[in-house]
């Protein structure tokens, strides 16, 4: 009976997947007890209920408005909104650089291209949390004062506290000029779409981008006048020890975005190189055949075909530099992973606090995943 | 006829210049407008950067015998700091009469590092090397057999404890990815997605987030009366992120290894796990060293977030040295001492990876 149990491939297949199922499970909920208990004891309450009770600590600078009196829960969102706000100015910025990075690798310019492989070794070769920790005593520790502060442009201020710059404060009627605004934004994307597609089917298009553009600068002025609307820079002033007015990055949002922004650039700078360096060699001679400039043959020929080897790599370098803003804990940035760690530490709800954490990461992974997947296959389609 | 379709010259046309072999350097940097402004303006950034530089390390620096009062006078590098704070950058606070330990196990495990890098070594004993290095390493350091007095983890830091770090997650996380990747791929249901979904989750979800599981949360799930060296805990919370990405290399290999590999081994009549063993892995393995080999760079780079949970690693431990009052506090010349350890690691890693790559196409005759 059990040699038959045992020779039946099926049967026996059967038995090893419950068997390591079970044993999965049953280690799971082992320390879902005993963290039930252990929390029992320490008098905390397992739940989400604590979201609705202010939170009563400081966060340092926010996207959101936020006060220690608001909810739990409200500061997670502001911890978010941060976390979104340092990876989107990261990603952008890191994929730019990085297109002119891969263009300084490739080019025929000696001190160039010396330039660029070493920043790159340098930046890859060496741990982010050493790199931020290296900018945020950089920031805090070697730049002057306020009364010496550094002025590389007029009107803006670099100190140990931060950055200051001018702010241009809008007075009067300003919602019209933002419907303006997003119906220029909306008028000349159709218009984009629209000569594109004409000038594929038809050889030829009128010339729709110009005329939205004349369009929608009028919009704009029309906007301006009706509105009333009067623009005035907020210039930053020295007043006792710092500067007062205008707008400011602090140091900790500074460094981060610095360090970040110098790391990631290095691997996106790679990741597109490797993508140019996919095409073919025909391509380029092909263009130049043609009669084409360089750039033009870049930018029509080897650019498009290139993306298909870029997308997927890049993917996972956007999630990647997502995950990395959390290492804002080094530098103490107020992204989610560290609204978490001081909820963590103020209220003991560590299970809560990092299913939280945790889920938030998974969420954006997989939108993400699924953004540049699609894009993908339209790019791929292509 | 058309005489414009039948059109030859009259004159023989000029003779051109042949391409010429190698251009001169003076040719690239001056080749177009815009490399030449690319020319002047770095030569530009140069010549005011590299005085500057050279006077802050060499010409207005406190060498090693100078005082925290001479640091403090000069705005050079404060080397001295550096020199006199070695031991405990290097080694953390542990007991100083004893540091002859640590000293040998870093020692120990760089030479075991250089040892496996030559692929003629690639043999059954380097295994063994690796555990007894492994084991005799957690011996030296830990003390409490043998004569040794007992040392506890939390007096361990440093260089010895980033290197352990790293060999735990990348030795116990390479076989943990296999069973890993192999699962992925299995027929059973079950297996696969429990497989898939660890992978996919750990690798989903931040290093930072698996620390503060490893550091708060694993206390609290594991019954009262037991506990787990912290230490030990953030080595596992490594092993298992480690796990989840060399799973997803050792995956490619599996899938690149062409299927009569395996019906051949059936035919041999050979069991799953002489075929998984003898045939599958080798091969799979082999053909995945280079991307192998930068994930081991970037897990290496990986285990100094252990600062985020308090651990004394290489970065703590030189943060540490940073707060003693005598000296003022050099904080550029301290991280740059720390990136040049890291940078020596894992940029020799990295060529390493090129060339075995190099190598390795070459022999498949490529």
């Amino acid at each position: 009976m059990f040699k038959a149990f045992w020779f039946n491939r099926r049967l026996r297949s059967y038995a090893l997947q419950v068997l390591l199922v079970g044993a999965f499970l049953s280690g799971c909920i082992w320390l879902f007890i005993n963290a039930q208990q252990n929390l029992a004891a320490r008098g905390i309450t397992a739940g989400f209920q604590f979201f609705g009770q202010p939170a009563r600590f400081p966060i340092s600078e926010s996207v959101i408005d936020y006060t220690p009196e608001d909810s739990f829960g409200h500061a997670f969102k502001v911890g978010l909104v941060n976390t979104l706000f340092i990876a989107s100015i990261v990603i952008v910025a890191a994929t730019v650089l990085g297109l002119g990075l891969a263009l300084a690798r490739r080019s025929a310019h000696p001190l160039l291209k010396g330039c660029a492989s070493t920043y790159i070794e340098v930046a890859r070769n060496i741990p982010l949390v050493v790199q931020l920790l290296f900018w945020y005593s950089l920031v805090t520790i070697n730049l002057p004062t306020a009364r010496e502060a550094l002025t590389p442009i007029p009107q803006v201020f670099l100190t140990l506290r931060g950055l200051f710059f001018p702010k241009l404060e809008l007075s009067g009627e300003i919602s019209l000029l933002w419907w303006a605004v997003l119906a220029s934004i909306t008028l000349v994307t159709l218009a984009f779409i629209v000569q594109k597609r004409e000038r594929i089917v038809e050889g030829k298009a009128p010339p729709f981008i110009r005329i939205s553009m004349i369009v929608s600068g009028g919009l704009l002025l029309l906007a301006w006048l009706v509105g009333g609307v009067s623009a005035r820079w907020d210039v930053p002033k020295l007043e006792g020890f710092n500067f007062v007015g205008g707008s400011a990055l602090t140091p900790e949002f500074l460094s981060l975005m610095v360090g970040l922004v110098i790391y990631s650039t290095a691997f996106d700078g790679e990741v597109i190189r490797s993508g140019i360096d996919s095409v073919a060699k025909g391509q380029w001679e092909a263009g130049e055949a043609l009669g084409l400039s360089k750039g033009k043959i870049l930018q029509l020929i080897v650019f498009p075909q290139s993306l298909r080897v870029i997308i997927p790599p890049m993917t996972s370098q956007y999630l990647s530099i997502t995950k990395n803003t959390t290492l804002a804990l080094a530098v103490g940035y107020p992204d989610i992973a560290f609204v978490v760690a001081t909820t963590i530490n103020q209220t003991g709800q560590a299970v809560e606090g990092i299913l939280i954490l945790m889920t938030v990461f998974l969420s954006i992974s997989l939108a993400i995943s699924i953004f540049m997947n699609w894009y993908n296959r339209r790019i791929s389609s292509i | 006829m058309n005489s414009e379709a039948n059109f030859v010259t009259l004159h023989p046309m000029d003779v051109r210049k042949p391409p010429l072999l190698r251009r001169s350097v003076l040719r690239d940097l001056f080749s177009s407008a815009g490399s030449s402004v690319a020319t002047v303006l770095l030569a530009a950034v140069f010549l005011y950067a590299l005085p500057k530089a050279i006077n802050w390390v060499f010409i207005s620096s406190v060498w090693p015998g100078g005082s925290g009062e001479l640091c403090r006078a000069t705005n050079g590098a404060c080397w001295a700091f550096l020199w006199d704070k070695l031991r405990q950058i290097l080694f953390g606070i542990y007991p100083p009469s004893e540091q002859w330990r640590p000293i040998t196990v870093t020692i120990l495990i760089l030479v075991m590092g250089l040892v496996t890098l030559p692929p003629r070594y690639w043999r059954r004993w380097l295994l063994g090397l690796w555990l007894s290095g492994f084991v005799v390493s957690i011996i030296l350091m830990r003390g409490g057999a043998m004569g040794l007095a007992y040392v506890p983890t939390t007096d361990w830091g440093g260089l010895p404890v980033t290197l352990l770090l790293a060999i735990c997650s990348l030795g116990m996380g390479f076989p943990c990815a296999v069973a890993l990747a192999l699962g992925r791929r299995a027929e059973a249901p079950a297996v696969r997605y429990l497989c898939i979904t660890i992978i996919e989750v750990v690798r989903g979800v931040p290093l930072v987030s698996l620390l503060f599981v490893a550091s708060i949360l694993l206390p609290l799930m594991l019954p009262q009366g037991m506990s787990i060296d912290k230490l030990l805990r953030a080595g596992i919370a490594l092993t298992i992120f480690s796990a989840a990405y060399l799973a997803e290399i050792i995956r490619g290999g599996l899938q690149s290894l062409p299927k009569g590999q395996v019906e051949a081994a059936k035919a041999l009549s050979l069991s799953w796990a002489q075929t998984i063993l003898l045939i599958i892995l080798p091969q799979a393995i082999r053909s995945v060293i280079p991307p192998l080999t930068n994930t081991a760079i970037v897990l290496i780079k990986n285990t100094s977030l252990v600062l985020i949970v308090g651990l004394y690693d290489l970065l703590s431990s030189a943060r540490a040295a940073l707060t003693d009052p005598n000296w003022p506090t050099p904080y550029t010349e301290t991280y740059l001492f720390i990136a040049g350890i890291y940078f020596v690691i894992c940029f020799g890693l990295s060529r390493y990876s090129n060339w075995i790559e190099m190598m390795l196409r070459a022999r498949n005759g490529r």
